[in-house]
């Protein structure tokens, strides 16, 4: 009797999470159903959905990274300096490494100061080395690891919108990459 | 009063005992129980070292492959019907369209029924690599990963790597010959090779868990500044071992794939690590 009224309430419980979870009410094509889980430069763990309701842009990128991940940072960032005040203020960017063993939250905090980064808005983080390939393979990011440790990985910035859908992509690194940064401009 | 001090240290290291004891047998249970619920399906294979069509640098080193479990059929469509019954959320009109693209499961007859026109022991094809990656995480598995799977495919029923032999090879590209129309066969009906896997070529491709680990350049002449920013690090990796033309058809193939892609002739098979102690 007594595990039956455990049943019932564990049920109970379990119907009211569904009902007031809100991500039963995601759009279908949100980035945001991926259970994944990401640990950022202060070694707090969280869902994809960390800025729901913002505008974000997502990559993937590892701090060790000798050329074209700086590139990518000040790439976002340049971006980011022609955005009027208002749009810069909702714009929110995740970065995801794609080497966890090395990159550390004290080592993406790092990376953090030195590129001088607004950590109001931006999230360095890590995952376990199969969300990372599940991210990836979300992003269409291509990555390997190199003998010597390094790695190579394509350098795609995604959109997404306030519910994780995505908005536009682009590949254009360095340099502002114009439609993707109009559409980064005209997200609401 | 001496023994009323003993006697709680005594209890306590027996408790300690005990339950270190039970510590151990659990353990011990749950790695057997790991183990042997894979070993029904799955073969071991390696460990061992290989020179791959795809090196890990710039030179074609050895590859070191440690041992791993691999399944010795691709999973059937019984299989997954099984696992989507379990598992609503992997069902065709349940699935999100971020995860499957449109023609998932489309060979069924309804998101819960085969119907008369596919055989539960045909392998499973219109799957995607979320769905793929779903199903054995849902045994306790994963996928295999590229260097896994071309170890594996590298022998034939009796070498462990049959790759310089022309003949092997013309038997393979004679496989894949075989028109694309016809019925798919039922998984295990070829001979095994030397691990005891079955179909790994001449069947369907199939997914590997770092199918977007296999960075093949567009373009082999393109050289220098244009890779080297796409690419971050070295350049895109060239593929070695020409000779190879049917598992670099399945490199080309894999490179161009989403992961939300499925086709009808794209299925997959489990892997899993060796858990120290068990072999």
């Amino acid at each position: 009797m007594k595990t039956h009224c455990m049943y019932v309430a564990l049920f109970g419980l379990a119907i009211s999470i569904g009902a007031s979870g809100y991500a039963s009410e995601l759009p279908e094509t949100s980035i945001y159903h991926l259970d994944v889980k990401l640990t950022d430069q202060y070694g707090t763990a969280q869902s994809l959905d960390t800025f729901r309701g913002h505008p974000v842009v997502i990559s993937m990128f590892y701090a060790t990274c000798p050329n074209v991940c700086p590139v990518l940072i000040s790439t976002i960032q340049m971006m980011e300096r022609k955005l009027p005040a208002d749009k810069l203020a909702q714009l929110r960017v995740i970065l995801v490494s794609v080497d966890p063993e090395i990159d550390t939250p004290e080592i993406l905090n790092r990376v953090a100061i030195r590129h001088r980064i607004d950590l109001d808005r931006w999230k360095l983080t890590r995952a376990s080395p199969r969300d990372v390939r599940k991210i990836a393979a979300l992003l269409s990011v291509k990555y390997r690891q190199l003998p010597d440790g390094e790695f190579n990985h394509t350098s795609v910035l995604t959109l997404v919108d306030n519910e994780g859908v995505v908005r536009a992509k682009s590949t254009k690194i360095p340099g502002i990459d114009e439609s993707f940064f109009q559409a980064v401009n005209g997200i609401e | 009063m001496r023994r009323q001090k003993g006697h709680p240290v005594r209890l306590t290291s027996l408790k300690h005992k005990v339950s270190t004891v039970c510590m151990i047998v659990l353990v011990c249970c749950t790695v057997f129980a790991a183990a042997s619920e894979f070993q029904d399906r799955m073969a071991t294979v390696g460990p061992g070292e290989f020179h791959s069509v795809i090196p890990e640098g710039e030179k074609n080193e050895v590859i070191d492959v440690p041992g791993f479990l691999l399944d010795r059929r691709p999973v059937t469509n019984r299989e997954f019907l099984d696992f989507s019954d379990d598992n609503p959320q992997w069902q065709r009109s349940n699935a999100f369209r971020l995860f499957v693209d449109a023609s998932y499961l489309s060979h069924w007859l309804t998101a819960t029924e085969l119907g008369p026109n596919v055989a539960e022991d045909q392998p499973v094809i219109h799957v995607s690599w979320f769905a793929a990656t779903a199903y054995c995480e849902a045994l306790g598995a994963r996928l295999p990963r590229w260097y896994e799977w071309e170890y594996a495919a590298a022998a034939d029923a009796t070498r462990a790597d049959a790759r310089d032999d022309p003949l092997w090879r013309q038997q393979i590209l004679n496989w894949y010959a075989t028109p694309g129309s016809k019925p798919l066969s039922f998984v295990g009906q070829r001979t095994a090779n030397f691990y005891g896997v079955h179909d790994l070529h001449g069947l369907v491709w199939e997914w590997v868990d770092d199918y977007n680990a296999l960075l093949v350049s567009d373009d082999n002449r393109e050289q220098g500044g244009a890779d080297k920013i796409k690419f971050c690090g070295a350049g895109a990796i060239s593929m070695e071992r020409k000779e190879d033309y049917a598992v670099l058809m399945r490199v080309a193939m894999l490179s161009s794939l989403e992961a939300a892609y499925t086709t009808r002739n794209l299925g997959f098979r489990c892997a899993a690590d060796i858990l120290e102690g068990t072999q």
